[in-house]
């Protein structure tokens, strides 16, 4: 075999990299909306708990704001609007830094 | 206007499914990435002690029983503690594996503190049942940073960790004041 020709079989570290990056940066992306989409499918098993569809049966600040389901889904949108979009950014700088890794 | 018990419950697990995630994403990108953005090393300790300070809030509108008073303080002090050691390991103040202790005895003295100020039995109520479920898987997880300080590159230490904020977070949602053991009557449920 011409040694010229012939390239390095990548080592496994390498080869895991490569794979691994697409996936953690998916999976970082995915925990906001699938804690939205909890909190949305219990508003939706629970409906009583969200006061705003049933005004009539009264309530102070805390029933229509602080209940469960709404809390779920502002803790994932706050999740994937101020920290998931920084954690991809940087996973995309370190796989343009070092593709390899 | 003082929120029910059960409303300050159900902020304490928005906060801990907060913590869950941020932990979790730490655990998917690695340490490096997720340090690379200061605020964000800082993010997870200063929580901490903000939710240390609000305890103390909630400690000081505790006054109707000596139980929750002690329980809420120790609660709020641990979790003081355990919040200044995680922010000093952020600063790099202090690097040894073995600070992962103090989060470990603040996990277990709140679940003794919750199994402690939990007067009634197991089926009493569903916040009584809470209790003592909080109580036991705190005392269990506390396994979970002890086994870090150990042994500090073992993921299953550090993704129990994680996860542990999520089981908590899980488990104060399902909180109710007046409500019978799996049940919802008496709060306006068909």
């Amino acid at each position: 075999m011409n040694s010229e020709v012939a390239t390095s079989v990548p080592r496994e570290g390498q080869r895991q990299g490569v794979e691994r990056r697409p996936w953690r940066a998916l999976a970082v992306q995915l925990l906001g909306p699938l804690t939205i989409v909890g909190g949305l499918v219990w508003g939706v098993a629970q409906p009583y708990r969200i006061l705003i569809l049933d005004r009539d049966r009264g309530g102070d600040l805390y029933d229509y704001v602080f209940q469960g389901p709404l809390l779920a889904i502002l803790v994932g949108l706050a999740f994937a609007v101020f920290v998931a979009p920084g954690l991809v950014a940087d996973l995309e700088a370190e796989d343009r830094r070092d593709p390899a890794s | 206007m003082i929120p029910r018990a059960e409303t300050a419950h159900w902020v304490a697990g928005a906060l801990s499914l907060f913590f869950g995630l941020v932990l979790i994403s730490e655990l998917i990108v690695g340490r490096e990435v997720f340090y690379r953005r200061k605020w964000r090393a800082y993010l997870f300790p200063s929580l901490v002690i903000a939710s240390s300070v609000g305890l103390w809030v909630i400690t000081i509108f505790s006054t109707f029983s000596t139980m929750h008073l002690l329980a809420h303080s120790i609660w709020a002090q641990a979790a003081l503690v355990a919040g200044a050691v995680e922010l000093a390991l952020a600063r790099g103040k202090i690097a040894r594996p073995a600070w992962s202790l103090v989060p470990a005895f603040a996990l277990l003295v709140s679940g003794m503190a919750f199994l402690v100020h939990e007067q009634n039995p197991w089926l009493y109520s569903r916040s009584a049942f809470l209790h003592h479920a909080i109580g036991w898987m705190l005392v269990v997880v506390a396994l979970f940073p002890l086994g870090r300080a150990v042994q500090p590159g073992r993921l299953v230490w550090r993704s129990g960790y994680a996860l542990t904020f999520v089981a908590l977070a899980v488990l104060l949602f399902a909180d109710r004041d007046a409500a019978e053991i799996f049940g919802r009557f008496g709060l306006g449920g068909p």
